[in-house]
């Protein structure tokens, strides 16, 4: 680590002050937990995708709706720290 | 059986290949020598969003990951599934918490996470609990990433361990001189192999075993067909619990795994790491597909082979694509596995010789280590790894490896206190943290030590979850161990914080500053990748003097 002035070291702190909140976004990060780790939801065979039983395809599809969640806090909280 | 010689040429082919790239690696992205920690064993701290997806694909998603998920619905069908929730959830929760320690890392120089508890919480202790811990939860997941390649070389053919010991000496030496380049290069390579592969294989043979509704069915007459009810398409509502703490329990672990770590402060900048979280589940959703290749077993009627002499499930994949797939196509996908064993292997292999290095060599043993030492060391280290690791899968066998790597699971879960909640601040008291792992790392160990695996008459560590009738309980229902033993762990720390605050026991020195957690590159006292415009003279890239 670099020797650095008291000045530089007040510039750092102001520069992450400004920026530093935590937004209501971030609660849609808690829908992919809920979506699978409740198994009850998702526990049977029916209905059926492809043959799939629901058990299989209902996971799978989880897969995107938590990317789409991360993608929505990721893009309405850029910028914010 | 003999040995399929096609398979065996494209094998050795990708493996001359990826060899070849893991020596170049050296000269990749590379700004200085490789004679410091930050170049050898982080890259440089320079990746961008495209090599940290491939490098942390690669790295997460290992070959034993592809090997044992499906092994574990080829046996007991849904329980295996669990892969899929846990790599959904891990990335909203990773999302939250990697960017504050990819901050202070970068501010403070931290290269383990147990560099930022020695920082934080100021106990040497502490962090070398962290570390020891990383370290033992690492070496059995580097054995097992053996476990793949023999799985692979016994379906093509060959008898004996020579091409175990010719794969790692070449990782090793490769490691060794290009450190963490080498497998972000050649992460390439496997995950566009997997690709392929998977998808090849999600088409082609449920097409040849009569489609899904037959694979299904099959398999469901399989599950049937034994005593237990602990199998079956869907989980009976005593394993509910259990699958779903050990998704939330394998999820929480992941990025505390010394490897993710390594990866995670590899990278560029937050938003690299941030844009990553909704990029990786991709991997995600071909482990789910790969997952399905366990019931296309059952379907193509595949009996598991012997590792050890042993019939072992781990090798119903590697068999089945030996079955259903031309050779060459074979050999491209026994390829992907093997160097999808390579690539996490040289990650972990570095990221425990940083520990040692870190958090044991520098801190107890040469203190006035320079960095150009610290990276000679943990280029030795990275060897003793790997050696330990092969010795361990030689010496010992198959199933300890697989029991130690159960262990280090819910082992390496209880080092969350410290590291994440001290992310969040400094209520937490360093004493009160590290006992707290301590009755963690001994309820977990112990919990596991108790479950027997009926249908293989093992008597301990058999299995992931744990009974609820050890205390007296009359009921099937069963959880992750790690889980729980993270709540003691918590539980402990919480009540001897309050203990030891109302005691006034001195908290330690915090040598980071709240500004820190919050800090992207290109901020003031962060580290750039390139050098800053206005630092020096038009024209010139040579920072000046202020």
């Amino acid at each position: 680590m670099n020797p650095e002035t008291p000045g530089r070291e007040q510039e750092v702190r102001a520069a992450a002050r400004r920026r530093v909140r935590t937004p209501l976004w971030n609660l849609l990060l808690v829908v992919p937990l809920i979506a699978t780790l409740i198994p009850t939801i998702y526990n049977r065979a029916t209905p059926r995708l492809f043959d799939v039983p629901f058990f299989y395809w209902y996971q799978m599809a989880a897969i995107p709706l938590g990317v789409l969640c991360v993608v929505l806090v990721y893009r309405n909280t850029r910028g914010e720290r | 059986m003999g040995i399929n010689q096609v398979e065996l040429w494209v094998l050795i082919f990708f493996f001359v290949l990826v060899s070849g790239m893991g020596f170049l690696a050296a000269r990749w992205k590379r700004t200085e020598s490789l004679n410091s920690l930050d170049e050898w064993g982080l890259g440089g701290r320079s990746f961008g969003p495209w090599v940290t997806w491939f490098l942390l694909g690669g790295d997460l998603y290992t070959a034993y990951t592809f090997i044992a998920v499906p092994a574990l619905i080829y046996g007991v069908g849904a329980t295996g599934f669990f892969a899929v929730p846990y790599t959904i959830i891990v990335y909203p929760m990773v999302f939250l918490v990697a960017p504050r320690l990819w901050s202070v890392s970068h501010r403070n120089g931290y290269v383990t996470p147990a560099d930022f508890v020695r920082g934080r919480s100021g106990s040497g202790g502490l962090a070398l609990a962290i570390a020891i811990t990383g370290i033992v939860a690492t070496m059995p997941y580097i054995a097992l990433q053996l476990v793949g390649i023999e799985a692979v070389i016994g379906a093509i053919g060959i008898k004996g361990k020579l091409p175990l010991y010719v794969a790692f000496a070449v990782l090793a030496v490769y490691t060794y001189s290009s450190g963490l380049r080498a497998p972000a290069l050649i992460a390439f390579v496997k995950d566009t192999l997997i690709y392929i592969v998977v998808i090849a294989a999600i088409i082609y043979i449920p097409h040849k075993l009569g489609g899904w509704g037959n694979i299904f069915a099959k398999s469901d007459a399989k599950f049937a067909a034994t005593k237990t009810t602990s199998d079956g398409l869907t989980l009976a509502s005593a394993q509910t619990l259990g699958y779903s703490t050990l998704a939330l329990g394998s999820a929480m672990a992941l990025f505390l795994y010394p490897h993710s770590v390594t990866a995670v402060l590899a990278s560029r900048s937050r938003d690299t790491i941030k844009r990553n979280m909704a990029a990786l589940p991709a991997y995600s959703f071909v482990l789910g597909l790969i997952a399905l290749l366990g019931f296309m077993a059952i379907a193509a009627g595949i009996k598991p082979g012997n590792l050890d002499n042993k019939p072992n499930p781990n090798t119903v994949v590697p068999l089945l694509f030996d079955q259903q797939f031309p050779s060459w196509f074979a050999g491209v996908a026994f390829a992907a596995i093997a160097i999808g064993a390579l690539v996490p292997a040289a990650i972990m292999s570095i990221a425990a010789a940083n520990l040692f290095t870190r958090n044991i060599y520098k801190e107890y043993l040469r203190p006035q280590a320079s960095t150009r030492e610290e990276a000679q060391v943990s280029k030795i280290a990275s060897l003793f790894v790997k050696v330990g690791a092969l010795a361990a899968i030689l010496g010992l066998n198959v199933q300890y490896a697989l029991d130690l790597q159960l262990i280090g699971g819910v082992l390496i879960l209880q080092v969350l206190p410290a590291v994440v909640f001290l992310l969040y601040g400094r209520w937490f008291h360093r004493w009160a943290l590290l006992a707290g792992w301590a009755v963690g790392m001994a309820s977990g160990a112990w919990m596991l030590y108790v479950t027997p695996n009926p249908s293989t008459g093992k008597k301990h560590f058999g299995a992931t979850q744990w009974a609820f009738s050890h205390l007296g309980f009359d009921t099937k229902t069963t959880i992750y161990p790690g889980v729980v033993a993270l709540v003691l762990n918590v539980a402990v720390a919480v009540l001897l914080t309050v203990l030891f605050r109302a005691a006034s026991l001195p908290a330690g020195v915090d040598s980071t500053n709240e500004a820190d957690y919050h800090l992207e590159a290109g901020d003031p006292g962060v580290a750039e990748d390139l050098p800053d415009p206005l630092d020096g003279p038009p024209g010139s890239a040579a920072p000046v003097p202020t």
